[in-house]
């Protein structure tokens, strides 16, 4: 992991928030959830349409995390997702589009419990709807360890 | 399908989720999550790489695979578009075969944001009562009052 990167912003990206993807995200974790699927249903329930799981988000990080993951993942396979972190402010609609702006918050080194020293990165990344509104902040927590054979 | 609603005056502190049980889980599902999630780190679908790069048993799951296992019970639990915050660490991994069990238990109930708030802790076992998953969450829930 690169330290020189603590504190840095990458530049904004956008995430569409598509009803089909919706509906494979919610295949791929076996939620039936119709609230995810049928728009009346949905609309009944007075979300206003279909939404997305809780979980959803990750989506866009695969897509957003290219630069970050090129800087602080430099040896293949010796980085772990440690922690997720969702923070909520309302959920996440079909047909909006969202607007991500991610930032490395945190970074520290930990001694693992077979000897090689643990090096954490904590990516924040805060999104806002079309309208400009806070949808959600996720903060993903990734670990690199020293010696390949730990993780 | 009807869902139950669950109201917070009916929700006490040491309550806790139905559990639910995703059975064997396979390479499909791994790849299936794969592609749903854009997830293509190739330590999750690639035995022989993955064996290489220090996987003794090759191809494992992607914690947030478990992750929306976990989501799938809490949404079913408290409601949709309840949760306000969701919190996992992924404690071990989980492996094709592997049955995992997704609980949950309330830990606090308060009044907060001008909401009815519960928090509960979280986690996914495997087969050997193993936690894979430590998590936490925050939820707000309907009043009886308000209904």
């Amino acid at each position: 992991m690169d330290k020189s990167v603590l504190g840095k912003e990458y530049p904004p990206f956008e995430f569409p928030v598509e009803k089909g993807k919706i509906r494979e995200f919610a295949d791929a974790i076996y939620d039936d959830n119709p609230v995810y699927r049928d728009e009346k249903y949905a609309r009944k329930r007075g979300f206003g349409g279909i939404i997305a799981p809780p979980t959803f988000i990750m989506v866009s990080c695969f897509i957003s995390h290219d630069q970050a993951r090129e800087e602080l993942d430099r040896r293949p396979g010796a980085s772990l997702h440690g922690e997720e972190e969702f923070e909520y402010f309302q959920p996440l609609k079909a047909g909006d589009v969202l607007t991500g702006r991610m930032k490395t918050v945190k970074m520290f080194e930990k001694q693992g419990h077979r000897g090689g020293r643990m090096l954490f990165a904590v990516i924040e990344t805060t999104f806002t709807n079309q309208k400009g509104e806070k949808v959600m902040v996720a903060r993903e927590t990734m670990i690199e360890t020293e010696d390949d054979s730990v993780h | 399908m009807e869902r139950k609603t669950l109201f917070w005056e009916d929700v006490n502190e040491g309550d806790e989720a139905p559990e639910m049980v995703k059975d064997k889980i396979t390479r499909t599902d791994i790849v299936k999550y794969a592609g749903a999630s854009g997830d293509f780190a190739v330590m999750h679908h690639d035995d022989i790489y993955a064996l290489r790069h220090g996987s003794d048993r090759g191809v494992f799951a992607m914690g947030m695979m478990s992750g929306g296992y976990l989501s799938h019970m809490l949404t079913g639990w408290l409601g949709d578009g309840s949760l306000r915050k969701f919190k996992l660490r992924f404690a071990s991994r989980v492996w094709p075969g592997d049955v995992v069990t997704c609980k949950g238990t309330v830990t606090k109930k308060y009044k907060e944001s001008g909401e009815n708030r519960v928090d509960c802790i979280l986690s996914v076992e495997n087969q050997h009562g193993e936690q894979v998953i430590v998590g936490s969450a925050t939820a707000a829930l309907p009043s009886k009052r308000s209904a």
